[in-house]
């Protein structure tokens, strides 16, 4: 189920949050409204925890991760490095790692197999991402923009890419990752995927100005109309899904 | 390219989205909706005049520009369209991108005109929007409009042109000049006065531009003054009525001239008799007996100012007997003269007495015996004149040559038309004091004027000659011995515009 939220009257929800199959990540904000949100969908399921990532809000962008583990950047203090550690569970990894390009949630977009990073990404990184999460890495561009963890949000059930991807792009990167995907928009017309939209592969989470037409869309493409939390299923597709009249 | 250098690049098909509004499929765009949802979100034309007032004359057919500018316009046309864009304000906010009109009736006082406009909304996307103005047209008379109805004879500025001879030739030919130059295009009445012809003006400025002509093909003075018609003291505007004085200098072509002494000396001690080759805006002088030839500018002459010994009025016809070239062809400003001695009779004279005369001429190019010429009699003329009165001990010459007759020859072909005409300026003419007699003499006047042109190919230069359609060349014409009578050239005529439906008789044949 997809739900429509505000952080602070900022519709960017997916900056101000991280959420996986196994944890979520929120920042922390002057009200608990937010929180509140994340936590009447997930408590008995997943932990949610409130956090800062070096001093800033700004969490889902700074970290990547998945069900097996999560990436820090280095500018994390050793307090919130602490703290992580202790609220995730055991089998999340929970690993700081040196990277020039310290945006990691807009440089890294995964789900539980398979990554797709920035093409400029230094190689003990890529390493340490295929250890950590566990997940065969790809070097790509989507639509021609480097920043492949801003302009696609993918779970292991499908994704959602920048509007102005070409057939062919969509074609390659589907089979790179093994999941339908669709070229669509989020935010009243917004092309910054993941900035306005967090998902794992049984909810997500958008922005409020996202209208009923974009939110059918990531519904249908994400799977989440039947899904159930324990109900889930690996499934191999390779068709390509382009269009929902 | 990279295609160019080698490379293999894949083909990129945009794929479609949904419009996040409406959910139809549609090209990715920057801003991500369909343009009707688009549309529907921004409206570009807000702000935008939609209703203006325009003010018509219905007299002159134009518009007004504020404050003061009246702009003539058809409609639905190019000017009134550029018109109307113009008195939109706002228009900066916006890229005018195609300007219409809409049609309306006629006499609904309404114009519409459809505007296509563009402009950047959201995010970086560009709307391209039409929208329709409607401008309602008020009427009302502009100023110039009012004055000619208050009074059509009104006039603000006049040229009064005058030559104190005895003919009109001078006349004649500047008529033709000005229409060729379109000068008095401007006029709204032209007068023919004793000795002179008045133009009439609304406009200073078109009056001074006529003077301004006039100065340059006649050596003429002017002087103007100004009369105060009426004035406003609460806006300190006056009105006045403005006349120009143009006086043309009183020599002609083929004058006799006896030059005044000081004149003589300060053109290089030319012989005091002197005939005037041509007049344009300076005068060319000529003596007959050395082939010496000036200048006089229209300044120069004004400053000394003199008048002819004899004009052409006053020529009598000569038989050539004899002629002996003294010296070899000369070409002085532009034509040719070969200075010959000369024996001459009068044809009063010839075959009643024996009264020959022996003269230098500057004719020797021309004549041949047995030729006419006509001259000026010196032998029997009583000359009356102060200059050469001044002159002690100056031998006159019997006879001045000026130019070879045709005139035997035009008797031939007397009555019978001409293959070209000359068109003429409307004026209006005050008859009423005159007679027959002038009637006469003004007709006899503009035959020679004709046949002066038809001699002179330079004279020709500055006027446009017409085709006559009525002229049928006569079958006799291959039937002639020697010489003809000369006239102008098929090459020169110019057709005459006629919007008619008339068939054009294409049968003019050089004689």
């Amino acid at each position: 189920m997809a739900t429509r939220l505000q952080f602070e009257n900022s519709c960017e929800v997916g900056v101000f949050s991280k959420l996986t199959n196994a944890y979520c990540l929120v920042a922390i904000g002057g009200s608990e409204n937010f929180y509140s949100t994340f936590e009447a969908e997930l408590a008995d399921v997943i932990p949610v925890v409130k956090t800062a990532i070096g001093g800033t809000r700004i969490i889902g962008r700074l970290c990547a991760g998945n069900k097996n583990g999560l990436l820090l950047p280095h500018t994390t203090t050793d307090q919130e490095l602490q703290h992580l550690r202790n609220s995730l569970p055991d089998s999340v990894v929970v690993q700081r790692i040196d990277e020039r390009l310290s945006a990691l949630g807009n440089c890294i977009a995964c789900n539980d197999h398979v990554a797709l990073t920035h093409t400029d990404l230094d190689r003990e990184t890529e390493e340490m991402i295929a250890d950590v999460l566990g997940v065969e890495v790809f070097r790509q561009t989507i639509a021609g923009n480097i920043l492949v963890g801003s302009y696609c949000a993918f779970s292991n059930r499908g994704g959602l890419v920048h509007p102005h991807t070409s057939i062919e792009d969509l074609d390659e990167l589907s089979t790179l990752l093994q999941v339908p995907l669709v070229a669509g928009t989020v935010n009243r017309g917004s092309e910054v995927i993941a900035a306005g939209l967090t998902v794992n592969d049984w909810t997500a989470f958008c922005g409020s100005d996202t209208t009923a037409t974009e939110l059918s869309v990531i519904e249908s493409v994400f799977k989440l109309r039947e899904a159930q939390p324990s109900a889930i299923v690996d499934e191999m597709r390779k068709s390509l899904i382009d269009s929902y009249v | 390219m990279a295609q160019e250098a080698g490379m293999f690049t894949v083909n990129q098909t945009i794929g479609s989205v949904l419009c996040c509004k409406c959910g139809i499929l549609m090209q990715p765009n920057p801003a991500n909706m369909c343009t009707k949802c688009l549309r529907s979100e921004v409206d570009i034309t807000e702000g935008l005049q939609k209703h203006v007032v325009i003010v018509h004359c219905p007299e002159c057919d134009s518009y007004l520009q504020p404050p003061r500018t009246w702009i003539k316009a058809q409609l639905e046309s190019k000017e009134l369209l550029t018109f109307c864009v113009k008195r939109l304000k706002n228009l900066n906010k916006v890229r005018l991108v195609h300007a219409e009109f809409i049609w309306t009736e006629p006499h609904s006082k309404r114009i519409k005109v459809k505007l296509t406009v563009q402009k950047e909304v959201l995010n970086r996307a560009i709307l391209e929007q039409s929208y329709v103005v409607e401008y309602v047209v008020h009427e009302q008379m502009c100023e110039s409009c009012t004055r000619v109805q208050a009074n059509p004879d009104q006039w603000v500025a006049a040229v009064q042109l005058r030559q104190h001879v005895s003919h009109r030739r001078t006349f004649f030919y500047l008529e033709q000049l000005i229409l060729k130059h379109d000068a008095a295009a401007r006029c709204i009445r032209i007068k023919q006065m004793d000795q002179g012809i008045d133009f009439f003006f609304s406009n200073r400025s078109h009056a001074v531009k006529f003077v301004e002509f006039l100065g340059k093909v006649a050596p003429v003075r002017y002087r103007n003054d100004k009369q105060l018609v009426s004035h406003d003291p609460k806006s300190n505007n006056y009105n006045y009525k403005y006349t120009f004085s143009v006086e043309i200098c009183p020599i002609c072509r083929e004058d006799l001239i006896c030059l005044p002494p000081k004149v003589a000396v300060s053109l290089g001690n030319l012989g005091p008799l002197v005939i005037c080759t041509k007049i344009s805006n300076s005068i060319a002088l000529m003596d007959p007996f050395t082939l010496r030839h000036c200048f006089l500018d229209a300044d120069q002459y004004w400053r000394a100012s003199f008048k002819s010994l004899l004009s052409s009025r006053q020529l009598v016809e000569y038989i050539v007997l004899d002629v002996e070239p003294v010296s070899s062809e000369v070409v002085v400003g532009g034509s040719r003269y070969v200075l010959a001695d000369a024996q001459v009779a009068r044809v009063s004279d010839f075959g009643k007495n024996d009264t020959i005369f022996s003269v230098r001429t500057h004719l020797g190019h021309l004549l041949s015996p047995g030729d006419n010429a006509l001259g000026y009699d010196l032998y029997a003329a009583n000359s009356n004149d102060i200059e050469l009165d001044k002159y002690k001990g100056l031998v006159l010459p019997e006879v001045v040559l000026i130019k070879k007759s045709y005139e035997e020859k035009r008797q031939k072909k007397r009555g019978k038309p001409r293959a070209w005409k000359l068109k003429s300026l409307d004026m209006e003419v005050d008859n009423t004091a005159k007679g027959r007699d002038h009637e006469e003499k003004v007709n006899s006047e503009y035959e020679q004027f004709l046949r002066d042109l038809e001699e002179n190919p330079e004279l020709r230069f500055n006027m446009s000659l017409y085709r006559n359609k009525e002229y049928q060349p006569s079958e006799m014409a291959s039937v002639t011995d020697g010489e003809e009578v000369p006239s102008v050239p098929l090459e020169e005529l110019l057709a005459d515009l006629e919007l008619s439906d008339v068939e054009v008789d294409d049968d003019g044949m050089m004689e």
